[in-house]
């Protein structure tokens, strides 16, 4: 599978390079938790690395809530911004690609290549729009199971995510113990909060009130929901960062230096936020956000055992490593540990690391020295022990 | 048991093969991992040290990043077979509620302290100070060492709680009973190792 080769410059010595994402498309229907059975099915995904003969060294990575496949390397030589998490996969990185097989692919219900609401319906012409089921974290390991069946990997070396990936990364560690040798649950929760929920739900609402949503057959209308999903991505993106690392980068500058007494972009945290909504409304589709939210907001493992995530958990045979940050208000270290709580009720093989960090959720992305440095050492073991 | 330091190898002999072990402050995890490695044991190292932790995910040792003043709270009663603490119980914020922890925790807890009742420690408080030594090399206004006790406080503590003193070393710098230990173990230890369990 030729899908990756180095770029010339030398600035991207450590990185996968050029790579190209891939579709497999599966036939076989898929009955999801809603009950709704999709006839067919598309998932997009990237692999870095070579997958060796013992078919052992596999790495699966779950994406966030607005991410996609491309994780690592970049698409042209030209718009070179590269992958969500290019800081951590590539020669030599902590997940090193010359040693592992890494694959990540967007889930189900997206809009960055697998089959979701910006997908026409199978033998229609017409896109799935707001009539793409709602899907949950179950039902996309269940469809990246048969990903990596076509792939022919029994067995992930390690699945790892952060956020709504790592609740995939959980998800896939209870619904197929065998198939998770080690497990990376990375600024996760066992479920969300009700605040994690009323923040969904603030987006959801600004997303489903925009005049352009046209109860989300926007497309249809030749337009989107702009604005709701740049407040959608606003109020998000508030909640990735703390309140100290905000305060660190804007505090209260004033843009043009002074008050101006009116409704316009005074502060500088609120261009920022802008900014951050507009570069969001580019790339990504207002029914995948509202379908990605209400997977986070469904996610409960321990609910079909009695409340009980130890119950929930007692089947799982992967090691696990836990991390969380420090200023993670999202999901705060709390609620890491709560899942090291269950883990150590199984006597399953389990570490956990609070990594100190003022950069709140988003932490998991970025390239903290300790934080890499603990990846490092971790895949290194899962290396040298396979 | 090869690259442990004396009093780890003494612990070690101590620990019955394919236990459950939790061992408190457990640095870089060279005990846990020569224990799994050549007794089969099972468990968690603690730790708060950063690079420590990294060191223990090295050698595939599980660590749970912890304050162990913050309780153990995460932990059901009677999960381990041993609790042990080396050289830690002096910089606790409350040792005598973390024993109670240990125990609840664990059968037996091992626990390891320097020796404030040392003939060395005695002689300094003599000239009236604060003692600094090789295994004590802080002074009082910057040290770690918040609770020091003698072997003597030590044992009055566990009458007090009701505790079996199950096995009890006291040695040298090198961890080795020097002569005239027996008779004097509180003037010549200068670290105590004490098997601990609950009585009853």
């Amino acid at each position: 599978m030729p899908v990756s080769f180095p770029m010339p410059e030398a600035k991207h010595a450590d990185s996968v390079g050029l790579v190209f994402p891939q579709v497999r498309h599966f036939d076989e229907p898929l009955t999801l938790d809603c009950g709704v059975t999709l006839p067919s099915y598309e998932l997009c995904f990237e692999t870095y690395g070579e997958l060796n003969a013992a078919r052992d060294n596999a790495v699966l990575i779950c994406h966030a809530l607005s991410g996609d496949a491309h994780a690592a390397g970049y698409h042209d030589e030209e718009n070179s911004k590269p992958g969500w998490w290019d800081n951590c996969i590539g020669p030599g990185k902590p997940i090193d690609t010359d040693r592992f097989f890494v694959v990540c692919s967007n889930n189900l219900g997206g809009c960055g290549g697998s089959s979701g609401p910006l997908s026409l319906k199978p033998g229609s012409d017409k896109r799935y729009g707001p009539d793409f089921p709602i899907v949950t974290v179950h039902d996309w390991v269940a469809s990246q199971a048969r990903l990596a069946d076509e792939l022919g990997i029994t067995q992930w070396a390690a699945a790892m995510g952060g956020s709504l990936g790592a609740m995939q990364v959980l998800q896939w560690s209870i619904d197929f113990p065998a198939r998770v040798r080690h497990a990376l649950v990375i600024a996760a929760a066992p479920r969300l909060s009700t605040q994690n929920i009323a923040f969904n739900e603030v987006a959801r609402q600004a997303i489903r009130s925009d005049p352009d949503f046209h109860e989300g057959h926007y497309v249809e209308h030749g337009v989107m929901p702009e604005r709701g999903l740049r407040l959608a991505r606003m109020v998000g993106h508030i909640t990735y960062l703390s309140d100290d690392v905000l305060h660190a980068k804007f505090g209260r500058e004033l843009r043009d230096g002074k008050i101006n007494f009116n409704f316009g972009v005074e502060f500088q945290i609120e261009s920022y936020l802008r900014y951050q909504g507009e570069a969001f409304v580019s790339r990504f589709d207002a029914n995948t956000y509202l379908l990605m939210t209400k997977s986070l907001d469904y996610f409960d493992p321990a609910a079909e055992f009695g409340d009980s995530l130890t119950a929930a958990l007692a089947g799982c045979q992967a090691r696990f490593l836990v991390v969380s940050f420090s200023s993670d208000w999202r999901f705060s270290p709390k609620r890491s540990r709560e899942i090291v709580r269950a883990l150590l009720d199984n006597d399953l093989d389990v570490s956990y690391v609070d990594i100190e960090s003022e950069l709140g959720h988003d932490s998991f992305l970025l390239p903290i020295p300790q934080y890499h440095k603990l990846l490092r050492a971790y895949f290194d073991r899962i290396a040298t022990s396979a | 048991m090869q690259g442990l330091r004396a009093e780890q190898v003494l612990i070690a002999d101590w620990i019955t093969e394919g236990s459950r072990v939790l061992d408190l402050g457990c640095g870089d995890g060279q005990l846990l991992a020569a224990l799994q490695a050549q007794k089969g044991v099972t468990g968690y190292g603690i730790e708060i040290d950063p690079d420590n932790i990294v060191s223990c995910i090295k050698r595939g040792v599980n660590v749970i990043h912890s304050d162990l003043d913050a309780g153990l709270s995460e932990f059901d009663a009677n999960s381990f077979d041993f609790v042990i603490m080396t050289q830690t119980i002096q910089a606790m914020r409350f040792p005598h509620r973390l024993i109670d922890e240990m125990l609840r925790i664990g059968r037996e807890s091992i626990v390891t302290f320097p020796n404030m009742g040392h003939w060395k420690c005695r002689l300094q408080f003599l000239h009236g100070k604060m003692p600094v030594t090789r295994h004590l090399p802080n002074t009082w206004y910057d040290t770690a060492n918040i609770h020091m006790c003698t072997l003597s406080d030590f044992e009055d503590l566990c009458a007090e709680k009701h505790l079996q003193v199950l096995e009890r070393a006291p040695v040298d710098s090198q961890h080795r009973a020097v002569p005239g230990m027996r008779l004097w173990p509180n003037l010549l230890a200068e670290i105590a190792v004490y098997r601990i369990k609950r009585r009853g």
